[in-house]
């Protein structure tokens, strides 16, 4: 039995959901960025394993894309940390609803 | 052979992933993270992808999660974060939420039909290769991210430093002292108070 393309999409499908339930569920900011990660990273296993099975270099250019993208998202959630923590709030999702409508 | 490594690198991007997403302490996590990581590059590594597999490692393994470390480290106990008072059944609303969508995707996947994969050449995923995708076809989006990288980049500096603790001058200092001063006093002659009480009662 050889490896196909399913394996690799369920694969992903399985590490998405975990990364799914881990921002849905978790209330750190800074473990929810960590999930956020996970999801992504799914999602670039599915792309690089369509661009094996097309066999062009499209969905791995796509997946650097979505590496760039990340880590400016990193960036940008980091520094709210890094904000919140300076202004001595409490890290934690659900008691920051001030712009809760 | 390639079944095996599959196998055993999914178990461990398996395995490090509900690491990420259970552990209570952000340094764990980041450093679970960090074996997702490599074994996601070795997945695709198995699909040929040599190039975006070292930049997974170069770029996140290298970079991004250093970054992470350094603000876990700056964050400090603070950002430990209990499960707190969710109610049960939207933790249990949230894992089926999951569980659905890989059940969707796995049954989807599943009922359909593949090609085998293509036939592919020694340049398939070379440096060479993507590098020249990345600057003809598409070199629009390698531009956007560079805008969106320098962008991030500006914000976390001003996120990052805005907000800064003013300074106290001498004055504000040497009141704030008086106040701790004159407080301290308070609780060591309330706690003499008690003593006393507690002696005197003791004595009826």
């Amino acid at each position: 039995m050889a490896v196909s393309l399913p394996f690799f999409l369920a694969l992903s499908a399985i590490l998405f959901s975990i990364g799914l339930v881990g921002v849905l569920l978790r209330r750190s900011p800074l473990t929810i960025l960590l999930s956020l990660e996970v999801m992504l990273n799914s999602v670039n296993l599915t792309l690089v394993a369509f661009s094996r099975e097309i066999g062009g270099s499209d969905g791995q250019v796509f997946a650097l894309v979505v590496m760039g993208i990340a880590a400016a998202e990193v960036v940008v959630g980091l520094g709210l940390v890094v904000a919140m923590t300076r202004r001595e709030m409490v890290l934690d999702t659900d008691e920051l609803r001030t712009l809760n409508g | 052979m390639d079944i095996v490594v599959f196998f055993l690198a999914a178990a461990a991007a398996i395995a490090t992933a509900v690491a990420v997403v259970a552990q209570k302490n952000p340094f764990v996590s980041a450093l679970a993270l960090l074996g997702n990581l490599v074994s996601l590059a070795v997945l695709m590594l198995l699909l040929e992808a040599q190039f975006v597999a070292i930049a997974q490692i170069i770029v996140y393994a290298g970079a991004v999660m250093v970054m992470f470390l350094f603000v876990i480290a700056y964050v400090g106990p603070r950002g430990e974060v209990g499960p707190g008072d969710r109610k049960p059944w939207l933790v249990w609303l949230a894992i089926l939420a999951g569980a659905l969508i890989a059940i969707e995707v796995i049954v989807v996947t599943y009922g359909a039909t593949f090609s085998d994969w293509a036939e592919i050449d020694g340049d398939y995923g070379s440096p060479a290769a993507i590098g020249k995708a990345l600057v003809t076809d598409y070199l629009l989006a390698f531009e956007v991210v560079s805008v969106i990288l320098f962008m991030g980049a500006v914000a976390g500096v001003i996120f990052g430093t805005g907000g800064r603790p003013r300074r106290l001058s001498t004055d504000e200092v040497l009141a704030k002292e008086a106040e701790s001063a004159e407080q301290r006093r308070r609780e060591a002659s309330r706690a003499v108070l008690d003593a006393t009480r507690e002696s005197m009662g003791e004595g009826s």
